[in-house]
């Protein structure tokens, strides 16, 4: 969960991390009115929970306060990224002779967080040359000395190797105390009178760690829950999330949809990548991606079935699954066959392939028996399912 | 420290096994599958359930008195997410040297601290999120394979391991082999998170010294850096080993941003796409199977 800049810059401000001063407007005329207070340049931001604000020109300076209005005017009507900008942000313009990035991150092979420190801050840190990197034990954060070490390696001097040395250590316990994936402050700047300021700061939360973080959360207002994927979820994908979410057993849902005429109930997590990739190799034109698995209610494969075979252009639903460990097969039988009827189609026409070979298997294939539908076993490898899949589709099935 | 003859991921017959949360309903069916299938589990803990017993195998209320009176080294930890971190440093404090967590949805920092406290005291850690490992032939942990039944059809003794960072795709692989008369050595779900106890680049180290094992099936998904840091490692450690790795999830590649589902499986940029993971094991003579069947390239029989 990624928060808003100015949520994460008032988080940061808890640990003790210096911000510019920040308000916020939704409208143009609150824009213009908070430029007259602040007095002079300023700058205003969208906000939005992704990165690439400045490229998409939602990052501007103003220098009156009719300037800010005509500005903010701008970015209010935004969409970027597939979502409409209806906040902005609006502060100081900070004059500075020195930025530099401060990152946390997670350093997944050393299995430990670890500091980034660069003297090349803004938005092209991705390229910045010079990187000074140290990771640090999970219990206790980073070490204000640490911090200073590593300033050192950039070759910098005098009193900003306490500044930069305490902003780290101080980083490291928001990143813990926070259960962060990722926090930084980009950039933090020297300004002429030698202090240090952020200017921005970028926070993502762990989504598996959000219940016990509620409190701290809580007080920084909705945290937007903004669909990653370049456009808003559609009715198909809400009402799968909703499916899911009726029983915490097993998963059936996680859909994503796509234009083409393939119903896909897939499943697990591997094997639902492995066959979407087989699926487009063999030149099918999948109506949706989805995951199941983890052993789901009948009910719930059911929902999902009656869902993925509503829309119209979908003749036919392929279910495959890997060799199944704790997902009983039967229940998945039984689930798609009560789908099948309850979206007013006959279940041996609706369902085209049905391979979940494992665990329960026999008892699902004399379920599908009943109802005239061969289930394939483990000898028809993902692979060879995905491309019969694709022949039914296709091809009309008598 | 690290104990002399300490259990490692290639079990033996007489590894005595604990299961930590052992009253739960997944664990209990997975103790039923374990033990069917030979693997000597010969105690379980749970707090506040110590003196009854779970299919004749006893509860205890701590790690401690568990391991004091069953001398168990393995553990399977089997509790909720937030449950997680205190009870593999609890085993860890006991002298389990190796723990495999089935458990999802784990904090991040708490893996993270968990794995900090293991290096410390010895233990292997396998995990989290994963549905555990096998032996073929000897034992498992976890509820690989499920059923009894399955697990027999799906895994037979041999030569090759698999290593999958997916739990259904292990049995999947395994299962695959088995029908072409390819046996396996061990195969162990790594763990779906960004960070898990043993990477790819940690078991073939291990894999490299046993002499039962001649192959490795490694199966990739985007999102992480698992593969790429493997592809480094061998880079500068040649290995005996022949390597086949099968990526899944090349469409993702192409629909950038997009979250399908496996909560690691977000690509943003070059970073953790499977095109790159492809050309990182390719470089260094890894045999990358473009399609799935593909894998049995060059395996031993």
């Amino acid at each position: 969960m990624r928060l808003l800049e100015h949520q994460a810059k008032a988080l940061l401000g808890g640990f003790g991390v210096s911000f510019t001063e920040t308000s916020l407007a939704k409208s143009p005329e609150t824009a213009a009115d908070i430029a007259a207070k602040i007095g002079g340049a300023v700058v205003l931001k969208a906000q939005v929970p992704f990165g690439g604000r400045g490229k998409a020109g939602a990052v501007r300076f103003a220098d009156s306060p009719m300037d800010a209005e005509r500005v903010a005017r701008d970015i209010l009507g935004m969409t970027i990224k597939g979502e409409v900008v209806d906040c902005v942000s609006i502060e100081t313009k900070v004059s500075y002779k020195a930025e530099y990035y401060l990152g946390i991150a997670w350093d997944t092979s050393a299995k430990l967080p670890v500091a980034l420190l660069s003297d090349g801050g803004g938005i092209e840190v991705e390229h910045a040359v010079r990187m000074v990197r140290r990771t640090f034990s999970p219990w206790t954060g980073l070490d204000a000395f640490i911090g200073r070490e590593m300033a050192v390696e950039l070759g910098i001097e005098g009193r900003l190797l306490s500044g930069l040395g305490q902003n780290l250590a101080r980083l490291s316990v928001a990143f813990l105390s926070c259960d962060a994936l990722t926090m930084e402050i980009n950039p933090l700047v020297e300004r002429s009178d030698g202090t240090l300021i952020g200017l921005d700061a970028h926070v993502e939360i762990d989504d598996d760690s959000v219940t016990r973080q509620t409190t701290r959360l809580k007080v920084l207002g909705d945290i937007s829950s903004s669909s990653v994927g370049g456009r808003p979820p559609t009715v198909l994908e809400l009402e799968a999330q909703r499916i899911d979410a009726m029983d915490h057993r097993g998963v059936a849902g996680r859909v994503v949809e796509f234009d083409g005429d393939l119903g896909l109930l897939i499943g697990g997590g591997g094997a639902s990548l492995t066959v979407f990739d087989a699926i487009r190799r063999h030149k099918g034109s999948p109506a949706n991606y989805c995951e199941v698995g983890g052993n789901p209610t009948e009910e719930k494969v059911a929902a999902l079935t009656a869902l993925l075979l509503s829309k119209p252009r979908v003749r036919n639903l392929a279910v495959i699954m890997n060799v199944v460990n704790n997902t009983r097969a039967d229940v998945m039988a039984r689930g798609v066959i009560e789908g099948a009827r309850r979206a007013g189609r006959v279940p041996s026409e609706a369902i085209s392939v049905f391979r979940i070979p494992g665990s329960w298997e026999q008892e699902a294939k004399e379920l599908l028996a009943v109802e005239g539908i061969e289930a394939l076993g483990r000898e028809v490898s993902l692979d060879e399912a995905a491309r019969r899949a694709v022949e039914r589709s296709t091809h009309r099935v008598a | 420290m690290r104990l002399k003859g300490a259990p490692t991921v290639l079990l033996n017959p007489d590894d005595r096994i604990l299961v930590q949360g052992i009253t739960g309903r997944e664990a209990t069916g997975m103790v039923e599958d374990a033990l069917a299938y030979g693997s000597r589990v010969v105690a379980g803990v749970t707090p506040g359930k110590g003196g009854q017993t779970v299919l004749g195998v006893p509860v205890y209320n701590t790690v401690k008195e568990a391991v004091e009176t069953s001398g168990a080294r393995v553990s399977v930890v089997s509790v909720p997410a937030h449950a997680v971190l205190d009870a593999a440093v609890e085993g860890f404090s006991h002298g389990i040297q190796l723990c495999l967590i089935m458990s999802e949805r784990v904090p991040r920092l708490d893996t993270a601290k968990l794995l900090f406290e293991a290096r410390r005291t010895g233990c292997t850690v396998i995990g989290p999120n994963t549905l555990g490992l096998i032996r073929p032939g000897v034992a498992k942990l976890g509820t690989i394979g499920g059923r009894v039944d399955n697990v027999k059809r799906s895994f037979t003794p041999g030569r090759v391991a698999v290593l999958s960072r997916s739990g259904g795709m292990t049995t999947e692989i395994a299962s695959f082999l088995t029908s072409r008369g390819i046996g396996q050595s061990v195969a162990i779900g790594v763990g779906g998170d960004a960070i898990v106890g043993s990477t790819f680049t940690d078991l073939i180290k291990e894999l490299e010294h046993d002499t039962e094992t001649e192959a490795v099936v490694v199966y990739g998904e985007p999102g992480g850096t698992a593969e790429e840091s493997l592809a480094e490692y061998l880079r500068s450690n040649p290995t005996r080993l022949r390597i086949n790795a099968f990526l899944s999830g090349r469409f993702v590649d192409e629909m950038q941003g997009v979250r399908f589902g496996h909560a690691a499986v977000i690509v943003e940029g070059d970073r953790g796409s499977v095109r790159g993971k492809t050309k990182a094991l390719r470089d260094v003579g890894v045999f990358v199977a473009d399609r799935f069947d593909d894998i049995l390239e060059g395996l031993p029989s």
